[in-house]
């Protein structure tokens, strides 16, 4: 099947170097577009001043905190059915990134609650949830990192990778099921975003750049972890001897 | 949507934000920061792993050198 073919690290890892500068470019145009919009376009908050301006990052690392939680579950289970070597690699290529997501999503999370709620942080469900999420980033590196055989630590963190992503619907849905302190969802797709539309806009397209951001990162942490593992072929020497910084005449 | 329109009366208006210039600031600064360190983090990961495989097939070449036929026998 073609898909196995895409998944074999030596054609993925070159398919992956051609995507990342195109990415990175248009991550960065997005990121550019969106700041502008967001911080110099878009009007003030009736209730919230300019304060409400923090949600131009918070919104977007706290979607992709959860968006990348998923993607690990999404390789390690094809991982678990497919035992395909690349799954691996991705899920630990995802992780720190979500973990700095998941860190961000907390950080900004404070700043914004402490002029608007009085307190840096509360016990609410949404945010013992992503702190729950943030813990799940970094219980899945050290255990990955303290196991030696790479096959194995993949098939370990697999488990808290698919396990875990319970509680990625809980932190989403946590703002209607319990009585949250945190406000509810601003955007969804089922009803009207209850925002204006150059601000709405103006987090959208942040949202597409931290998309492009993580995408453009995991696939450029991929490939260095695709060299280490198959350090023993012809193909990574090969390439060693092209790249190799100190150049191997 | 006028792109050329801007919000702010002045560059100190900007940087006050209302007030919550400590919030906003905060926010966006240690973000972009983390995201920075990230990208040098990954670029570092990079360059070592190229040096130690570079490294590892010098070794390699030297091994081959000083026993050029491997014959087998335990030496």
């Amino acid at each position: 099947m073609r898909w196995f073919h895409y998944a074999a690290p030596q054609t993925f890892y070159g398919l992956a170097g051609a995507w990342i500068k195109p990415l990175a470019v248009l991550a960065t145009a997005f990121l550019v577009v969106g700041l502008w919009m967001g911080f110099a376009m878009a009007p003030s908050d009736f209730q919230q001043g300019e304060g409400y301006r923090i949600i131009f990052v918070h919104v977007p690392v706290s979607w992709m905190s959860m968006v990348i939680y998923l993607a690990m579950a999404f390789w390690s289970i094809l991982g678990v059915v497919f035992n395909t070597r690349l799954s691996g690699m991705m899920t630990r290529a995802l992780a720190p990134t979500g973990a700095v997501f998941a860190f961000l999503s907390l950080w900004t999370g404070a700043l914004w609650g402490k002029p608007m709620w009085g307190a840096w942080w509360v016990w609410d469900a949404r945010l013992t949830s992503e702190l729950i999420l943030f813990f799940l980033y970094l219980g899945y590196i050290a255990l990955t990192s303290a196991i030696d055989d790479p096959r194995r630590g993949d098939r370990a963190g697999a488990v808290i990778a698919i396990v875990g992503a319970i509680n990625v619907p809980i932190i989403y849905f946590s703002v209607k099921w319990w009585n949250t302190l945190h406000q509810g969802a601003s955007v969804s797709l089922t009803k009207a975003p209850s925002m204006a539309t150059l601000m709405l806009s103006a987090m959208l397209v942040m949202a597409i750049a931290f998309w492009l951001y993580t995408i453009a990162l995991v696939l450029y942490r991929v490939r260095t972890i695709i060299l280490q593992r198959e350090a023993h072929t012809d193909w990574v020497r090969e390439h060693v001897r092209a790249h190799a910084p100190g150049g191997l005449a | 949507m006028n792109w050329t329109h801007i919000h702010w009366a002045s560059w100190s208006d900007f940087w006050a934000m209302g007030g919550y210039g400590f919030y906003v600031w905060g926010s966006m600064a240690v973000t972009f920061l983390l995201m920075a360190l990230e990208m040098w983090q990954a670029r570092q990961a990079r360059l070592h792993t190229l040096n130690q495989l570079q490294h590892l097939m010098e070794l390699d070449a030297q091994d081959a050198a000083a026993a050029p036929a491997h014959t087998g026998s335990a030496s």
